[in-house]
């Protein structure tokens, strides 16, 4: 369970996707400038990792890996996300309207978020490179590294509220300003290095 | 579509609708990668060979590829080129394989491939998208090297792994880290809306020419009207 704990932990902050590692940068640029977007985004994230990480892990463990098939990862984990979130949609909107409701229009923008893509092959590496990250290791990171997002999207979307009050120099408005506080704010998440 | 020369077609790439400086696309592996200046080229030639080859496929089969199912077409097209590109690089370049890590797989999801094939891939004649194609993989590279240069000067002391400031300036690490990827980007964009100016409204972040766009922008809208 401790194990578990700092998988978790160390997904959200030491190796925060947006802030450290530079997965999923689009959404975060573009969806967080109010908070509840940033909140949809990010609950959908965590969903569709999740679900993404349970099904891509024994795809690749039994059926890749055994038929020497690895060079296949790519393709193979890109069109199986891409299917999932069509079909988590369709399930979605049959059986649960009100979830449907707040998160459909962020689903599809995901099938093309490289946060996805990235936590489903990173786990593999992780798991190829210590035997004892398995199946419920991976999920645990995939979830963790999708609350990550959520946390850094959240924070972030309250700093660019204040920044839209601020004079900027004319050069420096919109983009490059908005990257700077990225930065300054991916120093605050340098500092949890090393405590997991 | 208006009828440009091909040269026009290929600079438009590198200077005025630059994928990662105008039209902010593809961040995730410009901010990720750029630690160097040699990852940064690796990078930047795995995706122009990704971009030149998906450009090619996509415009010899636009007329093929059902409109209804286009997107997830392009991805497979895409990531079949991309999975190529993977074994190359393993083969023959194993260091930048290693530097480039879990990112050389997910040129699959880099915004600025399949922008390129939804915006002019899917419409335009097969000559045409290769030198597009070819034009928007310099840019990229061209941005990736820049940002690599500056950081590896700063963060390292070096440029391509040879010492430059080891006599009078210390290397400031955090440059190499993650804030001075962001930093050293938001300079780089800055600097180019002064000196251009011409480039798209920083209003549309990140979604430049992104394929989904119009689901996206719409609902940033429908947060900033409310």
């Amino acid at each position: 369970m401790p194990v578990l704990l700092s998988i978790f932990l160390a997904a959200i902050l030491t190796d925060n996707y947006i802030l450290s590692k530079f997965l999923g940068i689009c959404p975060f640029l573009g969806v967080s400038k109010k908070t509840n977007t940033a909140l949809g985004m990010s609950v959908a994230v965590i969903l569709v990792m999740t679900i993404a990480t349970a099904v891509t892990w024994p795809i690749y463990n039994y059926v890749l890996a055994p038929n020497n098939l690895e060079y296949m990862e790519t393709l193979a984990f890109i069109l199986i996300i891409a299917a999932l979130v069509q079909f988590v949609e369709i399930l979605l909107k049959k059986f649960l309207p009100p979830i449907y409701n707040a998160l459909g229009v962020y689903l599809p923008l995901i099938t093309t978020n490289c946060a996805v893509l990235g936590v489903t092959m990173n786990v593999i590496e992780k798991g190829a490179a210590d035997a004892s990250f398995g199946y419920i290791e991976s999920i645990v990171n995939a979830f963790g590294s999708g609350c990550g997002f959520l946390v850094a999207m959240i924070i972030f979307s309250g700093i660019r509220v204040k920044l839209e009050a601020c004079d900027i120099p004319k050069s420096l408005k919109g983009l490059p300003i908005t990257l700077v506080a990225a930065a300054i704010l991916a120093v605050a998440f340098l500092g949890f290095q090393g405590m997991v | 579509m208006a009828k440009k020369s091909l040269l026009q077609e290929f600079t438009k790439g590198i200077i005025k609708e630059n994928p990662v400086l105008c039209l902010v696309l593809g961040t995730c592996p410009t901010l990720a990668v750029t630690t160097s200046a040699a990852n940064a080229i690796g990078m930047g030639v795995s995706a122009t060979l990704v971009l030149l080859c998906s450009n090619i496929t996509i415009s010899l089969l636009r007329k093929v590829i059902p409109n209804k199912v286009r997107i997830p077409a392009f991805i497979t097209i895409i990531a079949g080129f991309v999975s190529i590109v993977q074994m190359i690089v393993k083969a023959y370049a194993p260091s930048i394989d290693e530097a480039l890590g879990v990112y050389l797989p997910l040129i699959v999801v880099n915004c600025i491939i399949l922008g390129r094939a939804e915006m002019y891939a899917s419409k335009n004649g097969v000559i045409a998208s290769a030198v597009d194609g070819l034009g928007m993989g310099v840019g990229f590279t061209v941005a990736l090297l820049c940002m690599g240069i500056i950081r590896e000067l700063l963060g390292a002391g070096t440029i391509f792994g040879i010492p430059v400031t080891s006599n009078f300036m210390e290397p400031i690490t955090i440059f190499i880290l993650a804030p001075g990827g962001f930093f050293v980007f938001g300079m780089l964009i800055a600097l180019a809306n002064k000196l251009s100016g011409k480039c798209k409204k920083p209003e549309e972040i990140g979604c430049g020419s992104c394929p989904m766009k119009s689901k996206c922008h719409k609902n940033t809208e429908e947060g900033a009207v409310e």
